[in-house]
């Protein structure tokens, strides 16, 4: 969100104003009040397109900041719930850039994109102006140097009389791209003041979660958790891969790939049973053992949308008899908290043991089918039935 | 024939003696695979016994080639080092370099990746099961006894789904079977794969496995289009998944128009790759080019 952004552009020194965070319309007025003078007020929720979507107030006094607040905070921008408005003082630019840093996937590297025709979407401009809109590829060893940091201001020519100052805050923007392992950090606008000040009055960043678990244990605070589904959080606090989806077959796999294929093969499956699709992604990764069966089907179980589940496993390293035990496990824990029927498709590694031990257990909720076609049906069916 | 990997192979591990990779070296060794050893600083100098063979372990990765002869290394060391130890295989001009590692901050990879730029050596991965030529070799974790030798050159960015279409077309067999990792950057992408299958006479049909993110599959398919005279088939994997939403692989995220899996089917059947919906449709499309060959 903006003001996490901007708290990453403050710590590496980049010119930005914090302004004051307030989750009531009474902390919205209080904070305008200290401040005096013309404020902002802005949702904070990770969204583009705020502004058209009324999210983002110019406040002449006190009063109307807080009633600017009162309308914002609770409103829907991109289906996400605003719970938070950003207050900032007043500073009309007098002229307004585009810089942003991102990973460049299609080249292996990382891009500097940087346009003086910004304060609208980038992405509109590239359309109608691209020649304004200058990509300039970036060393992944190098860097950004001062040299560099000067080629990218003149490249894109910045107003002479700024040059000095942009390729400070160029560079200042690469600290904070590689030293918060950033995957995008946009300044949009990057505003000229009154005065020929450059600020960064509006920025996205974006951080690398691999990294973020590797050396930034600090990058947490910016997971926002009230705002994470329920369910979603719940996963979370267990270590599970999960994502919610709108639907009723419940989703257990392992490996990225085999699980999204899997929500593909329901959804197609669903279409000759009354339209039923994918509840959710959860991979369950290598060890599928009890405890990490019994807590993803703890979740999935939890979803009142969910009407069926579908566990498809096949066995590379993992074997199918640990799974088939681990479903076992999984349901002596859950006991009678476990009311939904199970199709599971076991194959690969000791699929043999596997569909042994699930047959003894007999058990009434779980029906095995051979192949994953076959049990993404069956799984779409009982859930339509249901 | 096969590629990048063949029973001359001399594979040395990298985090040989950590919890992932003496595991999985004792499968590899399992597997018939020629592993001819290991390196760790801390325990140079050492044997460590894993699939009942003798190891050696070694302070370098250049030393370790000098004494064995290696021209593959296996990377199973932790995210936060596996850029070192990337670099430090690459300096030692190891040919292949396989990183099985999850997790490795994006920033690393693309210094590793930008690095390789002129060098001698090919670097698989990282976050992937590796590469297996059945019958003659294995680097990484890819279960030897899915499928045997056959016509087929599969290269899949999931590890889960290599396994799954292997077993799937495990009547026909494979020449080689690569996975090249879900990372928004690896080292070897699904064009070098498809070139170096093209150029195999042992490779009769390519299967080509892609997932949503990013446009390596519409560039592939731009590739085959030009390049590729062998049948190529095509599965991509999240047609269903909601936009911004990262899907496991730190690289499977669709923002936007792009990346979507229906853009990367379109673009492939352009390529006139046939493209199956799911796993068993795309083996079926498979199985009907190789009974007509």
């Amino acid at each position: 969100m903006e003001f996490q952004a901007k708290e990453l552009f403050a710590k590496h020194g980049v010119a930005t104003t914090l302004g004051v965070v307030a989750e009531t319309p009474e902390a919205a007025r209080a904070a305008a009040e200290e401040m005096g003078g013309v404020t902002v007020v802005k949702a904070q929720v990770k969204a583009g397109g705020r502004g058209k979507a009324g999210g983002v107030k110019i406040a002449k006094t006190a009063d109307e900041a807080e009633s600017y607040a009162r309308d914002i905070i609770g409103m829907e921008i991109k289906g996400l719930r605003v719970n938070r408005v950003l207050v900032t003082p007043a500073t009309p630019p007098v002229e307004e850039y585009y810089f942003s840093f991102l990973l460049d996937r299609s080249n292996r590297s990382h891009l500097c994109i940087a346009s003086v025709e910004g304060g609208v979407e980038i992405e509109e401009v590239a359309k109608t102006n691209p020649e304004a809109v200058r990509q300039i590829r970036i060393d992944a060893i190098e860097g950004v140097t001062p040299e560099k940091a000067a080629a990218i201001v003149d490249e894109a020519k910045f107003p002479a009389e700024l040059r000095d100052q942009a390729i400070e805050m160029v560079q200042k923007l690469w600290k904070v791209y590689v030293e918060e392992d950033a995957t995008l950090v946009e300044v949009n606008p990057l505003a000229r003041l009154e005065g020929d000040k450059l600020e960064a009055l509006d920025g996205k960043v974006s951080l690398d979660d691999n990294a973020s678990e590797v050396r930034h244990p600090d990058h947490e605070q910016f997971e926002i958790r009230e705002e994470a589904d329920p369910l979603e959080a719940k996963a979370k606090d267990k270590g599970l891969n999960y994502v919610k989806l709108d639907g009723e077959v419940g989703i257990i796999g392992n490996g990225a790939g085999l699980v999204m294929s899997t929500l593909d093969v329901v959804a197609y499956a669903g279409e000759a049973h009354g339209g039923v699709k994918p509840a959710n992604f959860l991979d369950i990764g290598g060890g599928a053992n009890a405890q990490v069966m019994a807590d993803g089907l703890d979740v999935i179980l939890n979803d009142e949308q969910v009407k069926s589940v579908f566990v498809n496993v096949f066995g590379g390293i993992t074997a199918c008899d640990e799974v088939a035990n681990g479903i076992k496990g999984a349901l002596e824990i859950l006991g009678d908290s476990a009311t939904k029927p199970l199709v599971v498709r076991l194959d690969g590694n000791n699929v043999d043991k596997g569909r042994a031990i699930l047959d003894e257990l007999n058990h009434p909720l779980v029906t095995q089918v051979d192949t994953m076609d076959g049990a993404a049906d069956k799984a779409a069916e009982l859930a339509h039935q249901a | 024939m096969s590629i990048y990997l063949n029973s001359d192979s001399k594979i040395i591990v990298q985090g040989m003696t950590g919890g992932m990779g003496a595991k999985h070296t004792t499968l590899m060794v399992e597997s018939g695979a020629n592993i001819v050893g290991g390196v760790n600083a801390r325990k140079a100098g050492t044997t460590v016994e894993l699939g009942g063979k003798e190891l050696p372990v070694f302070g370098t990765v250049e030393e370790a080639m000098k004494e064995t002869g290696a021209n593959v290394s296996v990377a199973f060391v932790p995210p936060a080092f596996t850029k070192d130890a990337a670099i430090e295989a690459i300096d030692a001009e190891i040919p292949l370099l396989v990183v099985i590692t999850e997790g490795v901050p994006v920033l690393d990879t693309a210094e590793v990746v930008q690095y390789l730029e002129g060098k001698s050596t090919r670097m698989i991965g990282p976050n992937c099961p590796g590469i297996i030529t059945p019958e003659e070799s294995l680097a990484g974790i890819t279960p030897h006894t899915i499928a045997g030798k056959g016509p087929i050159g599969l290269v899949s960015k999931s590890g889960t789904l290599t396994y799954q279409m292997m077993y799937e077309l495990k009547d026909f067999g494979f020449t080689t079977a690569i996975g090249i990792g879900g990372d928004p950057i690896i080292g070897t992408t699904h064009i070098d794969a498809l070139e170096a299958f093209e150029n195999d006479p042992e490779t009769k049909a390519i299967v080509m496995i892609g997932e949503i993110g990013g446009d390596a599959e519409e560039r592939a398919a731009a590739y085959i289009k030009d390049n590729v005279t062998k049948p190529v088939v095509g599965y991509v994997a999240g047609f269903t998944a909601p936009e911004g939403k990262t899907m496991g692989h730190a690289g499977a995220i669709v923002s936007g128009s792009s990346g979507t899996a229906q853009a990367k089917k379109e673009a492939l059947e352009a390529a006139g790759v046939k493209v199956g919906k799911t796993p068993s449709e795309t083996a079926a499309l498979m199985r009907e080019i190789l009974q007509a060959l």
